[in-house]
């Protein structure tokens, strides 16, 4: 039926013809009309932004020594997996083809490869098989080079510009966990830190504690961008701009390597000492501060060698670090440990009492034993002492006066409120005094590791008790009337756990019972004496260096406030603790030093804090010279007995150290150097 | 007049003394109207060999960036694409030289053979990209039958829709429903079989060629009106009851919003337009469009070629290949209005709704106005079956208008 066909043949061209028309008007329109918006769509999809990592600034001591230093370099890594993987011998020729690149012998790269388990002597790799395994650094461009250009040769190998961190330890000073450490950023941190999602490559290392932490924005510098074309599959076709990254500043700290090092081989010898002795010591803290706040050297026993957060940490060498049985290296006992004060307390204790109206002049009775609500308190076994003033006191450390003290202050205290249960209680007049020295609260050095330590206020008291009464500790399920006496202490705590008793009081007067602080605390508290009354937030951190050489800020220790105290009671409080090193608990430590040299001469405080279930804190809190002083030393051992036989011989090396006496280099022969290195030495 | 006595021997030629016509040589006589050479259409060959060269041109700028990263020779997908064009062409003319009624006879032996092709992609298929629409052949060729399967069913529908003689009463020779359902029953394997591979492209180009063939026959208009609303039915039952792939209908309605799914469906229509518009008025230059041989459109050479001509070559480049096949469709819609016979009209109609259709879809998923469905440009795309069965289907169109009458 041809001639309908071909009528409706008509139909068939309208058709065509509508379809050319769209086909025709839609490539106008895409092409002509809107090809300038579509040229500049295509232009932003073919380019990504790689982030080019800038290098992690440095930390030096206060000559420019690098206590960590970070650099970029060429670093051969072997993934073993993919080389297990896609080599049929298990990567054996592949390795013998790098072998001769790299300089080494085949067997040398299987060592440095295999897994450390059991059996498997060093060297081994100690980090997750799955990761590249660092084989060689500072490769040269050639080498690299020729890696790169073969991966069918080299599969798995890879040369890439990597971070490397060196702890350089300069005349051996490690402090470790004042430096802390860095560990790829995770993605809380992202988060909390608001980054874009170009501003951190996955792998970027973050300060995760101390110092790296604490300046961590500083040290990390500005990451520089790359804008490279692309294609679909994300491949790299060339680069359009380039934006250089701004490497980190250099972290000055005030801290002096050489005064660092004696600092920790002195604390080590003093737990040393303590263990000889047959206690059970496992850790301890030193601290040198200057009279302005700021931190010379500072030492927690055990310590730990930070290479192993770069080459990789094994499971076994991360459990050491943070087991008990080793001490908890990772812990910085200088502003994390908690210890008894003891007798050291009783700087703030004699400050409280003439602000409470003692006088300065007057003679307090140092009796053998003295009896308070029923209890008898003794002078840690001495005969009565007579009468004797402040000063005496403090050289003999009399616990009797204090104890003393400790009840009358508590009987002139707002009694109703010493039993009231009320969470907002007034503080106890003493107990105020000693939060005025800074103590029962974080000290605000540059450090993120830190405790408050415990003033037993009131308000704490009540605290305490309604946590632990029905939860927490449970003491009114626990606690037995006449079980040991753990549980009667429960018993006794459930019931009136809130009260503020005169035992509590006397025995809190000496830096016992509940009374804890840090040795930062305790060392700050000491530098505000010694420096007539300014409590300073100490400061580790000098300045930030830029990596031109430009000082970009200086960092000074801020005030955290005056303390409350006359400057005559804390001359006085000064001067009696001359006499401690020369005639009193500490002058058998002291045997030798020159005390009566007005250069050298040490002012101290012993301290020998009773805990209950292990051996004495031994505690000794110094300063130097005694008039006009510039240093504060501190060695705070727990567990370990008497503070003058611990103690007290470890700060008397630690001033031969500074001021170089008795065959000692001096540390700092001129005090704290005033100018800030702008250079990292090398 | 033979009064005269001049004895009459009738017309003996010109008479001695009289100047004789120049015998004309063979060049000359196949040129003059009705003309052996005049019996080939050369406008549309012309445009045939254009449309291939210009997808040899595409199909290396398309290839030769990527292989080169490959580390392979760039100019291998090249030398293949002229092989292709070279034996498409020689089909052309040995399909064109067959008088187009043989084919009619042939029907059955070429629907059979379509049909046992797309059978053996179903058990012997090779699966790439989820379609398992290829059948390897040994020397590394590969063929793909769905291609051949449109020449199958433009035969095979024309051959039954023309099965009446056109004699004798008034309306008489109208095709029958008869005839129709024939035709639909016929298709049907063919159309189901590339469904299955899944060829969804291939399948509806398949479907409205059947369907314009059928209409174009001459079938009653109440008889078209009616299978449109069966059709419509079908369609909207068919969409009720999810009859199409979870994917399909993802891929089908993706380019009506190409930004939401960049990673999957949308992608390919999204970077296509975004090439295509950013090629502007003269495109880039060829080799030079970072876009299509950066590897951001996939399938550059195959089915998304047409970015490649968007991008290099601009709007002048692209309105040049679609006033070429457009030419060409036209060309097939005037054979078919010479033809001699009602086979031969269907023939060429069938042939030219299977390019306008193709040719429409394909071009419109790259700008982004027709959903996206694997389907190749005709004479353009890389891919010897296509390029063979296009050119099979010129080859049909010139025989149509070779055996017209005018030229035997």
């Amino acid at each position: 039926m041809i001639p309908v066909s071909r009528r409706r043949l008509a139909v068939l061209y309208l058709l065509v013809f509508a379809m050319l028309v769209a086909l025709g008007g839609r490539l106008w329109y895409l092409q002509v009309l809107s090809g300038t918006q579509y040229k500049t769509l295509a232009a932003a999809n073919q380019t990504r932004d790689i982030v080019v990592p800038a290098v992690r600034g440095s930390i030096v001591d206060d000559t420019g020594k690098p206590l960590v230093t970070n650099d970029t370099s060429l670093v051969v890594s072997v993934n073993m997996m993919t080389l297990s993987q896609t080599t049929s011998d298990g990567g054996q020729s592949v390795l013998e083809r790098l072998a001769p690149l790299l300089h080494t012998s085949y067997k040398a790269l299987t060592d440095d490869t295999r897994l450390c388990t059991a059996g498997v002597p060093v060297p081994c790799w100690s980090g997750s098989p799955y990761q590249p395994i660092p084989v060689a650094e500072g490769v040269s461009d050639q080498t690299a080079l020729e890696i790169m250009e073969e991966p069918k040769q080299f599969p798995g190998v890879t040369a890439q510009v990597q971070a490397v961190t060196d702890y350089p330890m300069p005349d051996g000073a490690n402090p470790a966990q004042v430096l802390g450490y860095v560990q790829p950023i995770t993605q809380a941190e992202m988060a909390k830190e608001h980054l874009p999602e170009t501003g951190f490559a996955g792998d970027d290392l973050v300060g995760q504690a101390g110092l790296e932490a604490q300046y961590n924005s500083a040290l990390t510098g500005t990451p520089g961008a790359q804008e490279v074309s692309v294609d679909a599959a994300g491949d790299v076709t060339g680069t359009v701009g380039d934006t250089a990254p701004a490497n980190g500043d250099t972290l000055v700290t005030s801290l002096n390597s050489q005064l660092q090092a004696d600092v920790q081989s002195e604390l080590a010898k003093a737990v040393a000492t303590a263990r000889s002795e047959g206690n059970k010591t496992d850790q301890g803290a030193a601290i040198v501060e200057t009279a302005g706040g700021r931190i010379v050297a500072m030492a927690s026993y055990p310590d730990y060698n930070p290479n192993i957060w770069t080459t990789g940490i094994s499971q076994s060498a991360y459990q050491n670090l943070i087991g008990k049985s080793d001490g908890e290296p990772i812990i910085n006992w200088a502003t994390q440990g908690q210890y008894a004060p003891g007798s050291t307390w009783k700087v703030t204790s004699t400050a409280a009492a003439v602000a409470d109206g003692y006088s300065l002049n007057g003679l307090y009775n140092c009796p053998a034993t003295l009896n308070i609500d029923g209890r008898s308190f003794a002078n840690d076994g001495e005969p009565s002492l007579g009468d004797m003033s402040f000063a005496e006191a403090l050289i003999v450390s009399c616990d009797t006066v204090y104890y003393d003290i400790g009840y009358q202050m508590w009987q002139t205290d707002d009694n109703a409120a010493n039993f009231a249960k009320n969470p907002n209680a007034p503080t106890q007049k003493m107990q105020q005094m000693e939060l005025d020295w800074g103590f029962g609260k974080y000290t605000g050095v540059d450090v993120p590791e830190g405790n408050t330590g415990i003033i037993p206020t009131r308000q704490w008291l009540y605290d305490t008790w309604k946590a632990n009464a029905y939860a927490g500790q449970d003491w009114c399920k626990n606690g037995r009337a006449n079980g040991s006496y753990v549980q009667q202490i429960e018993y006794d705590d459930c019931g009136s756990g809130w009260e503020w008793q005169p035992g509590q009081a006397a025995i809190a007067a000496i830096g016992q019972g509940y009374v804890t602080v840090t040795p930062m605390q305790l060392a700050n508290a000491y530098t505000a004496l010694a420096n007539g009354g300014t409590l300073y937030e100490p400061r580790i951190g000098e300045a930030l260096v830029s990596p031109s050489g430009k000082v970009v800020q200086k960092i000074n220790p801020p005030v955290a406030r005056r303390l409350p105290v006359a400057s005559s009671t804390l001359s006085y409080i000064r001067n009696a603790l001359a006499g401690v090193v020369t005639q009193g608990t500490g002058a058998g430590a002291f045997g030798g030093y020159p005390d009566s040299d007005p250069n050298y001469c040490v002012a101290a405080k012993t301290g020998t804090a009773q805990n209950f279930g292990v051996n004495a804190t031994s505690v000794f809190a110094s300063f130097s010279p005694c008039v006009h002083p510039k240093y504060v030393v501190l060695v705070m051992v727990p567990d370990a007995g008497y503070g003058a036989d611990v103690a007290a011989p470890a700060v008397k090396a630690i001033y031969d150290d500074i001021y170089g006496l008795q065959g000692h280099k001096a540390a700092l022969p001129k005090g704290v150097p005033a100018a800030i290195p702008t250079k990292v030495q090398r | 007049m033979s009064g005269l006595g001049i004895p009459s021997r009738g017309y003996g030629g010109p008479r001695f003394g009289t100047f004789a016509p120049r015998p004309k040589s063979l060049l000359a006589r196949g040129l003059e109207k009705g003309g052996l050479l005049r019996s080939w259409d050369w406008l549309l060959i012309l445009a045939t060999v254009g449309l291939s060269g210009i997808g040899i041109v595409l199909v290396w700028a398309a290839s030769a960036p990527g292989l080169e990263a490959l580390g392979e020779n760039p100019h291998s997908e090249l030398k293949k694409a002229i092989l292709w064009a070279a034996l498409g062409l020689i089909l052309m003319f040995v399909s064109a030289s067959v008088d187009y009624r043989r084919y009619r006879r042939w029907a059955p032996a070429i629907y059979a053979a379509a049909l046992l092709l797309l059978l053996a992609v179903l058990v012997a298929g090779q699966s790439v990209n989820g379609a398992k629409a290829w059948i390897n052949l040994p020397g590394g060729f590969q063929i793909e039958p769905s291609e051949f399967a449109k020449l199958g069913i433009v035969v095979s529908t024309a051959a039954i829709m023309s099965r009446q003689p056109a004699v004798g009463a008034r309306g008489a020779g109208r095709p029958t429903l008869k005839s129709a359902g024939l035709a639909v029953l016929a298709a049907a394997p063919s159309i189901i079989l590339v469904e299955r591979e899944p060829a969804l492209g291939v399948m509806l180009v398949l479907v409205f060629t059947l369907a314009v063939m059928i209409v174009l026959s001459g079938i009653r208009l109440y008889w078209v009106g009616l299978g449109t609303a069966i059709a419509a039915c079908g369609i909207y039952m068919a969409s009720k009851a999810h009859l199409l792939k979870g994917y399909q209908l993802t891929r089908l309605t993706a380019f009506l919003h190409p930004q939401d799914n960049l990673t999957g469906a949308g992608y390919n229509g999204y970077e296509a337009k975004i090439a295509i518009g950013s090629g502007g008025m003269h495109g880039l230059g060829l080799f030079h469009g970072t876009f299509t041989g950066g590897n951001f459109v996939p399938s550059v050479d195959t089915d998304f070629i047409f970015t490649v001509a968007g991008e290099e070559l601009g709007f002048v480049g692209c309105a040049v290949i679609v006033a070429l096949l457009a030419f060409v469709v036209f060309r097939a819609i005037r054979i078919a209005q010479r033809a001699d016979d009602l086979f031969g009209v269907l023939v060429a109609v069938g042939v030219a709704s299977w390019f306008a259709f193709q040719s429409f879809v394909n071009i419109g998923m790259t700008i982004g106005i027709m959903p996206i469905t694997g389907l190749p440009l005709p004479f353009i795309s890389y891919g010897g079956s296509a390029i063979f069965a296009d050119m099979i289907a010129v080859g049909l169109l010139l025989s149509v208008r070779r055996h017209h009458t005018l030229f035997e």
